[in-house]
Order: C-alpha cells, then structure tokens, then sequence
C-alpha cells in the first residue's frame, strides 16, 4: 500500500528533527574551529562570528620546546598505533575465527564465551593491570605497548565478526577447491579468504577506527608529549586554567576526517560487510 | 578414465551408520547413478568416494589405486556440487582454470582448455563475468566445464540438477547424457529424481538404508525389480501394492483374484503381496476382472488418465487411455495385467517371489 501524502509529511519531519539533533553539535564544534576568537558564540545557532583558519594553522603547525613539529609526530603516532592494531588483530583473528567457525574441538564454545565475557567489562576496569604489565614489559609510554593493549581489546570482536562470515561462507566451497587439486591450507587462502575479504575489511576499518578515537588507555600510559596520539594531543588544548576551545574544536575535525572519508568511501561495504556477519553471527 | 571399486564401505557418523556395507563396481566409462530416498547414503557414498569423508572400513580403488585414504586432492576426480560451489570471487575463465593452475599446467594450456570447455559446453560469451551475474542454468553449466577442464580419471555428480526449474533440468539432463557420450568417462551420479536415474544410468544402483538393494541396467531394474522397496521407489505413480492369500494356483483378497501361474510355488493359505504398476492394468469385462477398483477421483489429462480409489480398502491407482470414456466416481471398473507385468513379493522379506 502506498502511505499518504501527510503519512510521509510525518515521517520526513520526524527524520529532519533527527538529523538536526545528531548534526546540531557537530555543526557547534565546525563553527567553533573557524571562529578567530574560540569561544563558544552566544547565539543558538552555530555561526562562527568570523571565519578564518587560525586553529586549524596553529594546530596543524604546533611545535614543543625543542622545536619538533608535533602534530606530525602525533598523527604518526596516530596512524602507526591504529594501523599496527587493525593489522596485529585481524592477522590474529581470521585463524582463530576460521578455527571457530570449521572445526569443533574441546573448548570451542568455552573459549567463545570467555571471548564474549572479556566484551561486558569496559576498557577502564583494566586500566591499571595492564599498567603494571607494560611497565613491567618496559613498553609504557611506546607506540608498540599501546598496540599491544588495543590489539587484544579489538581481538575478541574482530573474531566474533569473522566467525560469522566465515559461517556464512558455503563448506562446499572449500570442498570444491580440494576435490579441485588444494590442500587444506590452499583452500583457505584461495578460496575463503578472498570470499571473506569484504567481512575482513570491515573488521579492519573497526579495529582501526576503534584505536584512533581511543583516548582513556593511550592518556593513562603516554606522557612524551611526541608519542601522543590525536586524542590525547586534543585534550591537552582544554586544560584546567586555560582553555583553547577553537583549537580543540580544529583538532576535533582533524581527527574526525580521515574516519569520515574512510567510512564514506565503504559506505556500501560496510553495510553488507556488518549483515553478512551478523545474519549467522 | 578409470574404473570405481568399492568393498566393503561402510561409514558411521555420530550415532548413526550411514554406509552398512557398499559393494560396488562401477566400469571404465559408465555412469552409474546412485539413487534412493533421502537418508539412504547416497550422498555420503559421493563423498567418500571424492575423499571428503574417510570410511570407517572397506577399500576404495581407482584403477588399481588403492585410495581409501588418499587426500581429495590425489585421487584425480571431479565433482559438481548441488550448490556448484563456484568461487564467487573468481571469473568463469579463472574458476575454470582453477584446479589446471593448483596443477601447475601451463598458462597456454589452460587458455586452450578453458576455451575448448566454454565452447563445448556453450558458455564462451559468460566467460569474464562472476557468478554472481549469472542465472542457475549457467552456473549449473560452468561448474560442469570446472569439472570436465581437469581431465579426471572420475566425475561425480550430485544431485547437480535439483536447483533447476523443470524445464532447464530436462535440458541439462540430456547434456550430462551427451557430454558422458562425448568424453566417455567413468561418473557416478546421486539424485533423488527417478527420471534422472532411469534416462541417464548405464547402471542403477538403488540405495536404501545404507544398503545396495539392487544394481542393474536401468531397465532390468525397473521391470525386474528384487524387492518390494525397488518396486515401489521406481515408476510414477508408483506401484500399488495389495495383500493377498495363495489358493493352488490362484491368489485371492477381496476384489482380487489373480492366476500367479507357474512362476511361482505357493503353499495354500501363504500370504502375498501382489504388486502392479498403475501403467500395467487395462480395463476388461466383470467376467475377466483381477482387480475391481471402486473409482473415487479421476484426474484426465488428455492422453492419459488416472483413476484413483480403492481395491478391497487398499488404496490403488490405475492408469487409464484418456481418449476412452472415463469411469465416474463411484463406479466399479474391472481391471487385468498381463502376467510378466504381476509381480509377487514375500510380505514378511519384501523380497521378490518371482524369480
């Protein structure tokens, strides 16, 4: 049945009030970025007094005390951790979850909960034990120790997302390869992996997303301002007595336009990536 | 090409044994095909003979290669999945060209395979395209030309028709016909179809309960068939069946009464199962009736007819001339066979009293 015209007159309003309350603040931080003088306008709606690239200048071009340019060395950090992670996790999880998903074996359903168990704690409970280890590993305050933590916090995810594309990846498949002259191992490479590749690259992207914006664990163990990543960086612009809001809010969109792009440029992946784990997940 | 030997199979999976014994030799070039009721192992037997299952016992040779437990890889056979499991994210040239590549062939080679497959088997234009992109008719149709590229020793087959609609699987059943006549190789088909066992088989082979019932051409089987089971598995609509009870010579229930002839030496009072295909009676005079069927529903459709309803109380159909006048319901018509088209079981056994 066709809705009427003032049904979809309902909807429409209802999806605008929607995607002005969800835009609103962003609108907010944008405006923020582009006003000179980085205080927050006292008007409802989000117009900068002026515009102009000052924060984003000053941002961009922020140097310490010994003259290093540190927003190069931070979104290095950025993008080496984040990088590092979704590499480490999914190279670790396509087996573990292919194990699950093909083989049954003693502990299988086990060790599926305690993956599920390790997802109800939040990533601060385990702020301090995973503290005491990278001290005691000597990796606190490096990119490689952070890498560590976000990998294993990413780890169980990225396995429950891929077992369920592995699921959804027909056994005749794999049969049809062996019977066709592959070992084994050659039918997963040959044949499941590139059939899972979409799957594999979301759990990528998430893996990757996640580090980027994490910004509770890198603060508790970074403190070379030059081994910051982006989010850690931000928040020292909002300081206790000084606060530069235009530059945190410059920083902000920074850090948000790479995942932006990313997430628009696999828009239409994702989609399908996330239900084709899901619907057997 | 290869001849199939099996001794001895037998398969358990879980709490349950699927193969209780296969016995089979299946010759140089010939198709035999596996068929049988869900359940029966017919698909397990496929599997264990392409390597995917192991057998808890028996011997598998492939020639005179004793492969019970080579890998799937090393047996040299090829199998069309019911799924065709191609690679969805390969080509039709490269899902082809799949299994050449894992064997090394020479790139040349495979180009000269892969093309003289397409065109055999008529799909040179789907070539580039994924199999996403393609209807089940061509998928069906390429997962052939992936098997038939390798030059196996073996084909199997299974159930690679069932995803089809009727008219595209009477089709592609006369192309597996033509491409066995063409390469002449050894294949061994599973289906649940009886229509594809009968036109496709050099050999039927009847599987029910893990067991072979009865192996033969066809024909023989069809006509000839060992048990109660084969004779009710075989023929559409299948056979009827009705209790009766031997006096000398003859065999009589109620609206029964037959001559079993010399055939057959029955004690008095011996029970029997009388089995007739529906396709066997004719329409006779009272005075020479066998059988008198008490008409419930006919279905005409134009050349044929079928007259359902009951002989005695036991449910039977008779396949009628549909340019003749039919019965109405509740008529009584009169029915003969002739006696090679009576078979006679043991109702105890199942097993056939006629030989």
């Amino acid at each position: 049945m066709k809705p009427r015209l003032w049904q979809e007159a309902l909807v429409h309003m209802a999806l605008v009030a929607a995607v002005c309350f969800a835009l609103y603040p962003v609108l907010w931080v944008v405006s923020l970025a582009l006003s000179p003088s980085g205080t927050p306008s006292p008007h409802a709606l989000p117009l900068p007094d002026a515009v102009s690239l000052d924060n984003f200048r000053a941002v961009v071009g922020s140097r310490d005390h010994a003259g290093h340019w540190l927003f190069a060395q931070q979104l290095l950090s950025s993008v080496v951790v984040s990088v590092a992670t979704a590499v480490t996790s999914v190279a670790i999880a396509t087996p573990a979850a292919y194990a699950l998903a093909r083989f049954r074996f003693v502990g299988e359903r086990a060790g599926m909960r305690v993956l599920l168990a390790t997802q109800m704690f939040p990533g601060v409970a385990t702020a301090v034990p995973l503290y005491v280890i990278l001290d005691t590993l000597r990796l606190l305050d490096t990119r490689a120790g952070l890498v560590l933590v976000y990998s294993t916090t990413a780890l169980p995810f990225a396995v429950f997302q891929l077992r369920g594309a592995f699921e959804a990846i027909p056994k005749d498949l794999e049969e049809a390869a062996m019977v066709d002259g592959a070992t084994r191992w050659q039918a997963f490479t040959k044949v499941v992996l590139p059939a899972a590749r979409p799957a594999i690259a979301v759990t990528c992207l998430f893996a990757f997303m996640s580090s980027w914006n994490e910004f509770i664990l890198a603060a508790t163990f970074l403190s070379r301002e030059t081994a910051f990543t982006l989010p850690v960086a931000l928040q020292r612009y909002v300081g206790e007595y000084n606060a530069s809001w235009g530059k945190f809010a410059a920083g902000a969109v920074i850090v948000s336009a790479p995942v932006m792009a990313i997430f628009y440029a696999v828009q239409r992946h994702l989609v399908g990536g996330l239900t084709a784990g899901s619907v057997k997940g | 090409m290869a001849a199939l030997t099996l001794r001895g199979i037998r398969k358990t999976l879980g709490q349950n044994t699927i193969l209780r014994g296969i016995d089979l030799a299946i010759g140089d070039g010939e198709l035999a095909v596996l068929v049988g009721p869900s359940g029966c192992g017919k698909s397990t037997l496929l599997r264990t003979v392409a390597g995917l299952e192991e057998p808890d016992e028996g011997t598998l040779l492939l020639g005179d290669r004793d492969v019970t437990r080579a890998p799937p890889r090393d047996r040299d056979i090829a199998m069309v999945f019911q799924s065709y499991a191609l690679y969805p994210h390969l080509t039709v040239r490269d899902n082809i060209a799949f299994g050449l590549r894992l064997r090394n062939t020479d790139e040349a080679e495979i180009r000269r395979r892969v093309d003289d497959v397409a065109k055999s088997l008529g799909i040179e234009k789907l070539l580039d395209r994924y199999p996403r992109d393609m209807s089940g008719g061509q998928r069906q149709r390429v997962a052939m030309g992936r098997a038939v590229a390798r030059r196996p020793q073996v084909f199997l087959f299974d159930e690679p028709l069932s995803n089809l609609d009727a008219a595209l699987r009477a089709q592609v059943r006369i192309e597996i016909k033509r491409l066995h006549q063409s390469i002449g190789a050894t294949m061994l088909y599973v289906t649940h179809d009886q229509v594809e066992a009968m036109t496709l088989a050099d050999r039927l082979v009847v599987l029910n309960g893990g067991r072979v019932e009865q192996q033969g051409p066809p024909l023989d089987v069809y006509h000839r068939p060992d048990t109660r089971f084969v004779a009710g598995f075989l023929g559409s609509p299948s056979m009827n069946f009705l209790a009766a009870t031997a006096r000398g010579a003859r065999l009589e229930a109620k609206d029964l009464r037959v001559t079993a002839g010399d055939r057959v030496q029955l004690s008095d009072g011996a029970p029997v199962t009388v089995g007739v295909r529906p396709h066997d009676v004719t329409p006779t005079t009272a005075d020479d009736a066998m059988f008198t069927l008490r008409v419930e529903v006919v279905e005409a459709m134009g050349f044929e007819a079928y007259a359902h309803g009951v002989v005695g109380d036991v449910p039977f159909i008779a396949r009628l001339d549909g340019e003749r006048a039919l019965p109405k319901p509740g008529e009584r018509l009169p029915l003969s066979v002739s006696r090679e088209a009576l078979h006679l079981f043991n109702p105890e056994t199942g097993a056939s009293l006629a030989r």
